[in-house]
């Protein structure tokens, strides 16, 4: 059984949170690069240079690239052999979360659902951080995290369709959803579609789908070609570049499949914004 | 066509009266912030008739919650929040002289009517890019609701802030044409 201490684990996260929030990963800023290149508005052209000029400023300053520093989101793959001593895993996250926001001066946006009241000084800052855990074979510790902003957030939905609603039912979802969007959740947008399981594993599912590299292919040959096709839709509808207009709205579109009930097909959207702040490790 | 303008609050009739959707603008002078919270709050101190903590006439309001700054900096990053969250207050706030709005995001049917009937306009600055818009801010001074953090409202001092006219004060809306122009039915 190998074993790691607590403050490691603190360390990694701390770490890994503060360089996030000015460091647009390569997959990310690759997509926004090719994106200004087939751009053809002017307008959204122009928007996406001030976005590669904000994250060259945002990495050489080492300033946030955006004010909305996000919730932390992890999943975290827990190896069936490792055990971490001095403290539970999951308090481990979070005092990794607060001290990554706190000393990257780095938004603290957790409130109550109704007050509205910060939980900065009461819970924690930027606490409690979303965690999901996974047991898997081996003796390390997976760590998957993404700092998710609101606004791409508050557009997602999800539903459960009766079966017959097929591919066909999918895409036109997915269609309405970042139709009806427009320019609120910060295009272009990377798309994360949860298909099949029950109605929270969809969700969850298309929260992990935006984890995923961008440009990568999907494992599934069915799923990546239904990738391809609904990436081709969404871009037909000509929000552009923070709703401009435009023929890039979409960067990519990220599938996770799951088997489900008999009688249903769940089906959930979750939308990222350009600002894909998202990073992994293994310790 | 797409003009370029550069202007200093606080906004004039005149100045709004010249601005149509698409146009550039590089906003000069003294804006203030505030967030859901804090439009409930200026809403609030209007129905009971009391003062607001900064003159509302000519002025400009940016939907924004700023990271907080490292030493020495005024401000942290800076850049808008999405604005439909603020569209129950902006018409009440318009109609008491308020010019312009900053944020990213559409606006409702009401909000746009009050642009044109009181002569305001809702600027889009680019969301996202808080690090770039954060350094045209060179001050920052909390000057209401210190505790609601990041949804204080406070007052800054920009320079060459850029933003582009959504809603006009003739009623056109920058998102409409942008997509109509793009959209491949």
């Amino acid at each position: 059984m190998r074993e790691i201490a607590y403050e490691e684990i603190v360390k990694n996260v701390r770490d890994i949170i503060v360089y996030s929030a000015s460091h647009l990963p390569e997959d990310a800023l690759d997509a926004m690069k090719k994106a200004y290149e087939n751009e053809k508005s002017p307008v959204s052209k122009e928007v996406l240079k001030q976005l590669l000029e904000n994250a060259q400023i945002a990495s050489s300053e080492a300033r946030p690239l955006c004010q909305d520093t996000g919730l932390a989101v992890f999943f975290v793959k827990v190896g069936a052999d490792v055990r971490v001593v001095g403290g539970l895993l999951k308090d481990a996250i979070n005092e990794g979360t607060e001290k990554g926001y706190r000393e990257g001066y780095l938004r603290a946006s957790t409130c109550e659902p109704f007050s509205r009241l910060n939980l900065k000084d009461t819970v924690g800052y930027n606490l409690p951080a979303i965690i999901h855990f996974d047991i898997v074979e081996g003796d390390k510790i997976e760590i998957e995290y993404a700092a998710k902003g609101g606004g791409s957030e508050n557009v997602s939905r999800a539903k459960v369709f009766p079966p017959a609603a097929g591919k066909e039912g999918v895409i036109e979802y997915v269609k309405e959803c970042i139709s009806d969007a427009g320019p609120n959740p910060c295009p272009p947008l990377t798309v994360g579609v949860g298909i099949g399981g029950t109605f929270e594993k969809a969700a969850i599912s298309s929260k992990h789908a935006l984890f995923r590299n961008i440009g990568s292919v999907n494992e599934d040959p069915e799923m990546a070609e239904l990738e391809g096709v609904i990436l081709k839709e969404l871009n037909k509808l000509g929000i552009g570049t923070m709703g401009m207009g435009g023929t890039e709205t979409v960067l990519a579109v990220h599938i996770e499949a799951n088997p489900c009930h008999i009688a249903s097909l769940p089906v959930s959207v979750n939308v990222q914004c350009h600002s894909s702040r998202h990073t992994h490790i293994t310790i | 066509m797409s003009k370029t303008y550069h202007l200093t609050t606080p906004l004039s009739d005149e100045d709004v009266a010249k601005l149509e959707s698409g146009d550039i603008v590089y906003l000069n002078g003294t804006i203030y912030t505030a967030r859901d919270a804090a439009h409930k709050r200026l809403v609030d101190l209007l129905d009971e008739g009391k003062e607001l903590p900064f003159d509302l006439k000519g002025a400009i309001i940016y939907f924004v919650g700023p990271t907080p700054p490292k030493p020495g900096d005024p401000i942290g990053s800076a850049g808008p929040t999405t604005s439909y969250r603020m569209d129950s207050y902006s018409p009440r706030l318009i109609a008491e002289g308020l010019k312009g709005m900053i944020g990213k995001g559409k606006r409702n049917q009401e909000v746009k009517d009050a642009c044109v009937k009181y002569k305001a306009v809702y600027f889009g600055a680019t969301g996202g890019a808080g690090a770039l818009l954060g350094k045209q801010i060179k001050s920052a001074e909390v000057i209401a609701y210190e505790e609601l953090g990041p949804e204080a409202v406070r007052k800054l001092e920009v320079v060459d802030f850029p933003v582009t006219v959504v809603n006009d004060a003739y009623g056109r809306d920058l998102y409409q044409i942008g997509r109509e122009q793009y959209e491949v039915k």
